[in-house]
């Protein structure tokens, strides 16, 4: 009885003061695997999901906000700046980017900056200004402010390719607990596995959050080239030279008038 | 409609590839030479990186060079015995070239050095050939001949030792500007994506003399052995070949070359030669504006690795 009475007790104060564990997130991605094949020009997935609401707090609160991040396979890339040197404008400065998402996506239903507040942001690396982008400086490897320059230039140019991504309408409430959310993906995505967390939000609080996971892989010829080109790259430059003498032979054959 | 490449990693629109082989097969074929001055700068500007289309349009202008080579070969209009001393230094050019190149792409001086590789270069030899055609358009407007003969001009060029004699195309020589022609045509090939025809043509002319009959069907040869090997090179060592890109430039350059080639018969040589040095001009000065003119965005992002 004793046992039975604390038992209740703590379930009740879990109910109370334990958000974290009161709401379940659902989700399903239309498609776990996006294939790069030869006529591949970019794709649009849809990330469906319901919320399986906390009683207490859907009749009390206002509604919920969601937050998916969608972050591709890490790689390092080097932002160079140019700068005018005697007459004519050349790389002076560069900053290594190492292990940054390759695609970042931050796809919401309003403004990250509405949704919580920037200390929150910042710890959950929500949002394009708060995602962590580890810069070398030196001997050291450390993100910086987001108004530096060359982190700005950086994911300037990256929004610019389509591959870094900050919407605030992406996120759609069907019912108040049934969302959907479009994933862009530009022509020129990365292969590789991709990483979708999805965060759930109250009153500017996490309350629930879940992850799933996607592929994209190159398919069939256009593998089966990038492969060749990268674990055989003798062979394949040999045959890529041969295809240039039948072609060359062939046109001579083809178009032959004595 | 948009085909997928796998090494440049971007969609293009295939019939605007095939359309750029055409038109810059139809030049090459019209003037007899590789296009790829034109064809690098051209894909450059659909979007495909440097590297990339460098090392791509090695293999385009070697499918190029070997029709030409075959037809001139039917023509017994080639000298083996010169391209293959040509080549021979060639090759090493062209290793040169591509360890160069390898070198100063992981500096981020790549893009700078194509540029103005490219300025001086075009700059110079399409002021030269424009200079060099008027004159000829000049006299042959007075009523002389189209080309002055300079007969017995030696110069401190014919004065060299390891003297070595080419029979198809009369003339004798030292070893040693050939190969130092040689050995420049395969390092620039390299480093700017180019066959060198457009300077191994005049080079040959000036320098050794030899004859306007064999001098383009022994560069075309040159041109056939340095790009397919420079294709071979830059596959093995910086993985940047597109074969889809390539294949597409192929056949529109191949198919281009043969209506060029009907155009350019139709002509005079001194007419060609101009209208080739302005074009050569024309293709420099547009790279110096780019060099000098503010940059629409002074930062851009380079590929390291992953992970």
């Amino acid at each position: 009885m004793q046992r039975l009475a604390t038992a209740l007790a703590l379930l009740f104060v879990a109910c109370i003061a334990g958000p974290a564990s009161a709401e379940r997130l659902v989700v399903s991605l239309s498609n776990h695997r996006v294939a790069v094949t030869s006529n591949f020009v970019g794709e649009e997935l849809v990330l469906f999901g319901t919320i399986e609401p906390d009683p207490v707090r859907s009749a009390l609160g206002p509604p919920y906000d969601l937050v998916v991040t969608v972050t591709g396979p890490q790689q390092t890339l080097r932002t160079r700046r140019k700068q005018r040197v005697l007459g004519i404008w050349v790389n002076v400065d560069s900053r290594e980017f190492v292990s940054v998402p390759s695609y970042l996506a931050v796809l919401s239903n309003r403004p990250v900056i509405e949704i919580a507040d920037q200390e929150t942001l910042r710890k959950l690396q929500i949002g394009l200004n708060y995602f962590l982008l580890p810069q070398r400086i030196g001997p050291d490897v450390a993100d910086t402010v987001a108004d530096d320059p060359f982190r700005q230039a950086f994911v300037r140019l990256q929004r610019q390719q389509g591959l870094y991504r900050e919407s605030s309408n992406a996120v759609t409430f069907l019912t108040p607990t049934v969302f959907r959310a479009a994933i862009a993906m530009p022509a020129a995505v990365p292969t590789g596995n991709y990483g979708i967390e999805v965060e759930l939000f109250s009153q500017g609080k996490l309350v629930a959050r879940t992850n799933t996971a996607l592929e994209v892989i190159k398919a069939g010829f256009e593998q089966y080239v990038a492969d060749a080109a990268r674990d055989h790259g003798l062979l394949y430059g040999m045959a890529t030279a041969l295809m240039a003498l039948m072609i060359g032979w062939f046109a001579s054959v083809v178009f032959r008038r004595d | 409609m948009q085909i997928y490449l796998p090494i440049a990693d971007l969609p293009v629109n295939i019939f605007l590839v095939l359309g750029m082989g055409l038109a810059v097969g139809y030049i090459s074929g019209m003037f007899g030479i590789g296009g790829g001055f034109l064809m690098t700068p051209l894909l450059i500007f659909i979007g495909i990186s440097p590297a990339v289309a460098v090392a791509t349009v090695s293999s385009h202008i070697a499918a190029s060079s070997f029709t030409g080579a075959i037809s001139y070969w039917r023509k017994r209009a080639l000298d083996v015995a010169l391209a293959m001393m040509l080549l021979s230094a060639g090759i090493v050019g062209t290793a040169t070239g591509v360890w160069l190149f390898t070198e100063l792409r992981a500096l981020d001086q790549l893009d700078l050095v194509i540029g103005l590789a490219y300025v001086t270069l075009l700059t110079v030899v399409g002021g030269m050939m424009i200079y060099e055609s008027v004159q000829a358009v000049l006299r042959t407007r007075r009523g002389g001949p189209a080309t002055l003969r300079r007969p017995g001009s030696h110069t401190w060029i014919h004065g060299l030792p390891f003297k070595l004699r080419f029979k198809r195309s009369k003339i004798y020589v030292s070893a040693i500007p050939v190969w130092a022609i040689g050995f420049s045509i395969g390092f620039v090939g390299a480093i700017m994506g180019i066959g060198g025809g457009f300077l191994l043509v005049p080079m040959l002319i000036y320098f050794l003399r030899v004859p306007t009959a064999t001098v383009i069907g022994t560069s075309m040869v040159l041109t056939l052995i340095t790009m397919a090997s420079a294709t071979v090179m830059h596959a093995a060592t910086n993985h940047l070949v597109d074969a889809v890109l390539a294949l597409i430039l192929m056949v529109g350059g191949v198919i281009g070359a043969q209506f060029g080639a009907r155009t350019g018969q139709k002509m005079r040589g001194e007419r060609l030669r101009l209208l080739l040095g302005l074009l050569v001009f024309a293709v420099g000065l547009r790279f110096a504006y780019e060099l000098v003119v503010p940059p629409d965005d002074l930062f851009s992002l380079r590929y390291i690795g992953s992970g």
